[in-house]
This record gives structure tokens, sequence and C-alpha cells, in this order.
């Protein structure tokens, strides 16, 4: 069985559940209390992990790296958690991490990193990662990434991956109306941009974790810093959408009338 | 002045999707905004030439089309390539196509290729001050912001279902690129519909049906009712053509395979899911907070069916809140929707 050097990129986002709200500084839009807001890593980075690890583990000889652009203090909170899920190298970039960053500029920072890896097999190279983050959703720094390192079999929106016998990968890749394109890939390298995948979250292992934070802590003490100034790039107005809908509540109408209702809702012509 | 490429691949019968179309209204907009800057479509396909009759009345100079049986599959390297041709071959400055999965996976990379910025999911396109303004969301349609961009050239995708399709007579002139696509390692051998074979993610629906966990849980009787959930919903989505959503728990049970056989994550709405766009939306059983209800923010009118008055899914986000049991009102409004 073939071995894989499987990088995943992936930034940290607020926690899902946290109130978000924009506000305008000296330095430009940012998250009201961004730096106390917890984060987590990006779910579907975090399903490419996942993946990767499951790639690794059923593919003797692969190893995992984890790219992540993100504030040096949270990406260490991040890994408290995180390095109990699957073992991994750490290629950290201090940077900022918000939704209001720019794509190209964050590619390009962690294009530095990968290409700092030592002993990277370049023709085993996958490099995952989410197809879209949860904070600036562009869908756009895999790719862009995958382009300055020179990677020209590309895939977004990734739920399966499949290794066949003859080494070839098979892929299935979100499309429209609720299907999925296949498609077969002779060999690496290769740029997949994970959606769901198929692996639940793997439970905390402590044994992982104390294994990979004796490596993680050192490299995150030398993570190179990169600005991500956004160049060019300004942003107008950042708002919250402020519609509240003045909901009718309807209680102990008849079932049939309802029913009724819902039905002419249906049919009439929006 | 500005130089506005809509860029768009045509599909196996050599015709542009309503994203398309209406990627091609948003340039046109977009160039009417900024005050007459010029105008050219770039589509790509196996059969191209004849989709440019199809952007008759949107006012472009003329038509780049690159033809090349390699565009028959939506691959990264030929497609990547055969939009880097078309970029080049006009010199366009903004580049406005649609949010389709075909673009948005070579988006990214071709910008990087031309030298270029990116944006997509872009909502609006218009112009302040004679430069172009975008309107996209962040945080996963938690908030949307507008901005603007010194580089050129800019890329800019836009999200379906927002602009019409162009209308008009008039077709542009044609004109043929030609460009060497590279070999790639790819092979795309089909498409794969839903393992259990339903339709149920139907983009083009007036209506979107929310299904919640709700449906999987003790009913009054304290017995699960699994397999009369899956017959109400696609009884219901058979007879309204409507598209289902699942919220993330339904979804989460699903992928432990004890519920909604039909259910996957393909049909996952809200935080961490889609937020697909609708005309209306009934939502039932569905029970959540803030961050799991943009998976209707997109959703015109609103209706919710569930045992809760105070539903954080309803309460504030619907229109009209039906409080009753869904098993009951859905199995009703099927018999009322007839054979």
């Amino acid at each position: 069985m073939a071995f894989f050097h499987i990088v995943v990129c992936g930034g940290l986002v607020p926690d899902p559940l946290q109130t978000l709200e924009p506000v305008s500084g000296p330095a430009g839009w940012s998250l009201k209390n961004e730096s106390l807001l917890p984060s987590i890593l990006d779910p579907w980075a975090a399903n490419a992990l996942y993946e990767a690890d499951a790639l690794a583990k059923a593919n003797p000889g692969s190893k995992v790296w984890l790219a992540s652009a993100a504030p040096k203090v949270k990406l260490q909170q991040v890994l408290m958690a995180l390095a109990q899920k699957a073992p991994f190298e750490l290629l950290p970039v201090d940077a900022p991490a918000g939704g209001f960053t720019d794509a190209v500029e964050c590619a390009l920072a962690l294009a530095g990193a990968v290409q700092s890896i030592e002993g990277l097999d370049r023709s085993r190279l996958l490099l995952f990662g989410g197809w879209e983050s949860a904070s600036r959703g562009a869908g756009a720094t895999l790719s862009v990434l995958g382009e300055k390192l020179g990677l020209t079999e590309q895939f977004q929106g990734v739920d399966k991956l499949t290794v066949d016998g003859d080494g070839s990968l098979e892929i299935l890749e979100r499309v429209e109306g609720g299907k999925h394109q296949v498609s077969v890939l002779s060999s690496p390298p290769a740029v997949l941009g994970w959606a769901t995948g198929g692996r639940a979250e793997p439970p905390n292992n402590p044994q992982i974790g104390m294994a990979n934070m004796r490596a993680l802590m050192p490299s995150l003490q030398k993570a190179r810093a990169a600005k991500l100034p956004g160049d060019g790039l300004t942003l107008k107005s950042v708002s919250l959408p402020r519609q509240k809908r003045n909901t009718q509540v309807v209680k102990d109408m008849p079932v049939e009338q309802i029913a009724v209702e819902i039905v002419e809702w249906i049919k009439k012509k929006p | 002045m500005e130089l506005i490429l809509l860029l768009a691949a045509t599909d196996a019968e050599g015709n542009l999707g309503k994203p398309a179309l209406g990627a091609a209204t948003a340039a046109q907009a977009l160039a009417s905004a900024l005050g007459g800057a010029k105008l050219v479509a770039g589509l790509f396909g196996a059969r191209a030439s004849q989709a440019a009759a199809l952007l008759a009345g949107a006012g472009f100079e003329k038509a780049l089309i690159l033809e090349s049986d390699a565009l028959s599959q939506a691959r990264y390297a030929t497609d990547a390539a055969a939009g880097e041709a078309l970029v080049k071959a006009c010199g366009a400055t903004l580049v406005v196509a649609p949010a389709t999965s075909r673009i948005q996976r070579i988006i990214g990379g071709l910008a990087q290729r031309c030298g270029g910025k990116v944006d997509t999911h872009l909502t609006e396109l218009t112009a302040e001050e004679g430069a172009p303004l975008a309107t996209r969301w962040f945080y996963r349609q938690r908030m949307s912001g507008r901005l603007k961009r010194a580089q050129r050239p800019w890329f800019m995708t836009v999200e379906a279902g927002l602009y019409p399709p162009p209308a008009g007579s008039g077709s542009p002139a044609v004109e043929k690129v030609q460009a060497a696509l590279p070999s790639t390692l790819t092979r795309v051998t089909g498409e794969k519909s839903p393992a259990s074979g339903a339709q149920t993610i139907r983009p083009d629906a007036d209506l979107l049906f929310v299904a919640g966990a709700g449906w999987c849980k003790k009913q009054a009787d304290g017995r699960l009712h699994v397999p009369e959930a899956e017959k109400v919903i696609l009884g219901f989505l058979e007879k309204t053509q409507s598209s289902l959503g699942g919220s993330k728990s339904v979804v989460d049970q699903s992928g432990e395979g004890t519920v909604l056989s039909f259910m996957s994550h393909l049909n996952q709405v809200g935080q961490t899911g889609s937020t697909p766009r609708h005309a209306k939306g009934l939502a039932t059983c569905c029970h959540g907070e803030e961050p799991h209800t943009v998976g209707w923010r997109f959703v015109n009118e609103r209706r919710a069916v569930n045992l809760n008055a105070n539903c954080g899914w309803a309460q504030g986000k619907a229109d009209v809140l039906y409080v009753a049991d869904a098993f009951k009102v859905m199995e009703r409004v099927n018999d009322l929707l007839g054979g």
C-alpha cells in the first residue's frame, strides 16, 4: 500500500454558539471582544483532519501535518483539545484568523509553511482542508494555495475518498442538486477541500495528546508571523441583519384547519 | 475603463444554467452602475458556441468561446486553463462568474494564476464613486458586508437566484479562442445520487421543507414512529416537489444509521450546513437557537409547525407558527394535496 504525505490546512473560528457582533476600529473591522471569544478548529477543516488521520492509519508510512494561520495564543488553546484527537505535526503561522482577512494573503502565508516542511514528498502530497471556512467562507484559500504550490488536480466539496487497489483515488465531490460528481485521480499530488466527509469526531485520547504536545509546543514557539494586511481591500461596512419577524403564534387551532391553511399557502403563487 | 468578463461554463447540451444567466444580469448591472464599462462574455465547454444566443439583450459586446471535448468534464486542470485563456484573451479587469460547483472549484486558483484577487458568494454588485462595490455574507450568513478592491483583475462569483436571466434580443458577436488545455490525472466517471435513490434536494423548488429531530423522537404514545415519519415526509416532497432540508441534529442522527434513511449531510441547513434560497419555507419539528436558524435566512415566506410556542426556530423568524403535532398536521396536508 502506498503512503501519503497529508497536509491539512485549517483556521480557527469562533465557537458557533457564540453571539457575534462586528465592530470597526483603527485596524479595520473585527468582532466585538474577538480575542475573548472561545475558538475551535474550523468545522470543515476538522472533518479534513479526521479524514487525514483515517487515511494515514490505513496507509502505513503516511504522515499528517496541520498548517494553521491563527493567533498563536488562540492556537495554543485549541491545541489542548485538538491534540488528543489525532497525531499530527504542527505548522503554525501567527496571523489574524478573522473572517475579514483576505483569502489570497492567507493562502500565501500558508504556502510558506508548507514549503518549509523538511522531507515532504511532493509526489505523494495530498493538501487537505475545509472547502469553505465558517468565518470568511470564501472557498478560495485552499485553491489559491494549491495553485501556488503547483497542484493542478483539485477537488472541492469532497465527501468521500477511496484508495483503490491500483493506487488510484476515487473522489466524491458535491455538485448541484444534492448529487456527487465521481472522479478518479490516477495518483497524487492533489488538493481536496472537504465538506462533511464520513468520519465522526474521534474521542479524546490522552496518550495521543501527550505524544503530540511534546512536539507541538516547540513548534508553536517558532511560529512565523504573517500580517495579512488586506492590501487594496476596503470593507465599507459590516452589519448584522436586523430583520425580526412578527411571528403569529397559532395555538388551539384544529389540525384540519391548520392543514387547510398550509395547503392554501403552498398553492398560492409566491 | 473597466472591462467586465462574464465567465461561465456550458452544460453537456451547450446551455447556460440559471446561475450563469443570473450572473450575466449581475455583470450587466455592474457595467451599468459603473457608467459604461465594457462587457464581454467568456464561455467554455464542449459545445459552448450556441450559448452566446442566450445572452441576448444583456449588453455584451462579444462572446469569447473556448470549445474542446476536454471541457465536457468538470475538472480543475482543464477548466482553470480555459478560464485563464479567456481572461487573458480580453484583458478583463473584473471577472463575474456564477457560484456553481464548477466555477467555485477553479475561481481561487484562477485568480492566483492571473495575479488577481477573489471574492465569492456575492449577493449584490453595484458601484460607488465610480468603483465596483460588492456585498457578501461573513461568518456563515450571520453578518453582511460591503467591500471594494483596488487590485485587478478582481474575480467575483455571484450567488444563484438573486438576479433574473437577461431578457432582450441581439446576440453578441462570437469570437473563438484557442488554448492548449493541459493533460490531467483526473477522469470524471459520472454522478452519484443519494443512496436511497430519493430525489430530495431541488434547488429550483418554490418550497423548502425543513425536518427537525422531533420527527425521530418518541411521540405522545411513548413510541418512535420513524417509518411513519419517512412516509409522511417523502409523500409531501413528492406531492409538492419541494426541496428537503434538515436540522443539524436530525442529520447527525441519520449519520448514525438510526433514522430518516433519505436524510444526509447534503440536506443540512443552518450554521454548518447550507443556506438555500426558496420563496417559501415550512419547518416542522425543528428546535434550536439563533445560529442554526440561518438555514432559512434566504427563505422569503416562512411557516413552522411544532409543539413549542417559544421555539427559537420560529419566534421572530417565522411568519406563522402553528403549535401542533406535525405528524397529524402533515398527514392531513398530504391527504388534502391528494394523489
